[in-house]
């Protein structure tokens, strides 16, 4: 960086200025979604208040309920299935990386995460819903719900499970492992209780991360959970989450259905920016 | 000892049978798409008019929306995403507390679902700017979503040019502006276009955002005023709510994958070898 004196002209001057005011546009645009978000709630939040959110007999917006509760059970329980899926898996796949897949492999192995990790969710979706739901219909019909949503998730958050505890694994010093082995520990004690403690918050950084994105997370879950608005009893019962419940009213809902779906759209993003937020601070990082 | 040892082979068994997992599943995934999607591609496939609400013809018009969609979100989403770059990355210091909240509002923004860009495309761009359901209000909102990916990557690949290269500059006597135009910014070039293929993957990969601002019109779009479809919502519209529509979908599908792994393969060519290369041989 160079920050000296000597070199001030005018057009530095200008640059400067330029430069500013193209972050305050970045910067505007994250205070815009807030601003909008808000402008298009207030009447729900106004004249429904937050109570009847979760106290209203049931979602039937057009004669005037609007009890969101079961689609935020639905939201939570398919990350929540997701997330325990997922971060076993992923850490696994990490420590196969790192530590017991011969070079060859490991290479080749984390290239197919890192593919993964860009397929579309909505090509996921699909899969889920022409491949999955029938394989789950023939055993427990009708096939699309909680657990296809649940398994959907995993294999599309696990790349991000995968990559986070990889980087994490990866940036455990040295003296660590050397000294680990000069103690003579064996490598499921290295790993178990030298590297994974040490990585430990990249790694849980990550579980959050991954948990904000199934979360957040419309098309997949909207294509194999069956979208009946219902607390789910069982595994298999279908289930429709607040992502999803957007996607599918907001094409025909008017005043005060439509702001309560922006309620709905708020609520999740105050939710999964606080995640975000404290995986950043964990260092749960993909990018930078 | 024993229990030792037998501890370690189930752990060893653990590991491997998750990697092989998820081998698996990445293959399985993989050969249904090529088996149910690679029988219909076809030159005709990727030119030919939509018919039958996708059940027949080709995705012609459909590519063309995704093409200018991306064109929109790009060539709004850069020159914002180069400038504010720059500036964490050459003109404020980083433990600064303007260059801090910049830093935080970008992650936060980062963190921000797809469908919620979709609401606020809608009632910004769609409503309140009174751009409809088109082309240019679906642009503008994934501009929006790729601004932090664009951010970052082009910051780490500022960053990652040698200081001894500003110092040098400065003491010739260049102006920062001079110094940027013809010594930093080339040598940061290929993070900067790794940067526009990431933001260019994110955005092709999307659909939650917009399905309410770029809407489902299939037809080839005559002005960015218009609707137009984008790849990601023609598979979603074509599972979903069109009987008969799974052969296509599976082929869609396939030609965004191929496109997106092209484009991530470009990147990640671009952001390692090159931008290496570059520094150290100059």
């Amino acid at each position: 960086m160079f920050r000296s004196h000597a070199n001030k002209s005018y057009a530095d001057d200008i640059l400067r200025l330029a430069l500013m005011s193209a972050a305050v546009v970045a910067v505007g645009i994250l205070l815009l979604i807030l601003l909008f978000l808000l402008r298009e709630s207030w009447p729900a939040l106004q004249r429904i208040g937050l109570y009847r959110f979760v106290a209203d007999a049931g979602w039937h917006p057009l004669e005037g309920a609007f009890n969101l509760a079961p689609m935020l059970i639905a939201t939570l329980a398919v990350a929540l299935g997701a997330i325990l899926i997922a971060g076993p898996i992923g850490i696994a796949s990490a420590v196969f990386g790192q530590f017991y897949a011969p070079p060859m492999i490991a290479a080749s192995f984390k290239r197919m995460v890192a593919l993964l990790a860009g397929i579309p969710s909505v090509v996921f979706g699909l899969w889920g819903l022409t491949v999955l739901v029938p394989i789950i219909a023939k055993w427990q019909p009708p096939g699309a719900g909680l657990l296809a949503g649940m398994l959907i998730l995993a294999f599309m958050i696990l790349p991000t499970v995968a990559l986070t505890a990889d980087a994490a694994l990866k940036a455990v010093p040295d003296q660590y492992l050397r000294g680990a082995n000069a103690l003579g520990i064996s490598q499921a004690g290295l790993i178990f209780n030298v590297m994974i403690p040490a990585a430990r918050s990249g790694i849980i950084g990550g579980i959050l991360l991954a948990t904000a994105r199934a979360l957040g997370e419309t098309m997949a879950v909207l294509m194999v959970a069956g979208n009946v608005v219902q607390v789910p009893n069982s595994l298999f019962d279908p289930v429709r989450v607040l992502t999803a419940n957007i996607a599918l009213e907001m094409a025909y809902a008017t005043t005060e259905h439509r702001a309560t779906l922006f309620v709905s759209g708020l609520a999740l993003m105050l939710l999964v920016v606080a995640l975000a937020a404290m995986a950043g601070k964990l260092g749960g990082r993909l990018h930078g | 000892m024993a229990n030792l040892r037998l501890r370690d082979q189930l752990f060893t068994g653990i590991v491997w049978g998750a990697a092989l997992l998820v081998t698996g599943s990445f293959l399985w995934l993989l050969s249904d798409m090529l088996i149910h999607g690679a029988g219909q591609l076809s030159w005709s496939f990727l030119t030919a008019e939509t018919e039958n609400a996708g059940r027949a013809g080709g995705i012609g018009p459909i590519l063309v929306s995704t093409l200018l969609i991306l064109a929109v979100a790009m060539l709004v989403a850069c020159p914002i995403g180069l400038a504010t770059a720059v500036l964490l990355s050459e003109f404020i210091a980083k433990d600064n507390r303007v260059a801090r909240a910049i830093g935080m509002s970008i992650d936060v923004l980062a963190g921000v679902p797809s469908i919620v860009f979709g609401l606020f495309g809608m009632a910004f761009f769609s409503a309140y700017l009174g751009l409809g359901f088109s082309i240019l209000a679906g642009g503008l909102t994934l501009a929006c979503m790729v601004l932090p990916i664009l951010i970052r990557t082009i910051e780490e690949g500022l960053s990652a040019v040698p200081d001894e290269w500003r110092k040098g500059a400065a003491v010739l006597g260049m102006s920062r502006l001079s110094a940027l135009l013809h010594i930093l910014l080339p040598a940061a070039a290929p993070a900067l276009a790794a940067g526009l293929m990431l933001g260019i993957g994110r955005a092709m990969a999307e659909t939650a955002a917009l399905i309410f601002t770029s809407g489902y019109v299939d037809r080839m779009p005559s002005s960015l005023h218009d609707s137009g479809r984008a790849l990601a919502v023609h598979i979603y519209d074509l599972s979903m709510n069109v009987a008969g529509g799974d052969a296509n979908a599976y082929a869609s599908a396939l030609v965004l994958v191929i496109m997106l792994i092209i484009i991530n393969n470009i990147a990640l060519w671009l952001a390692t070898s090159l931008l290496q290369k570059r520094i150290s041989h100059v």
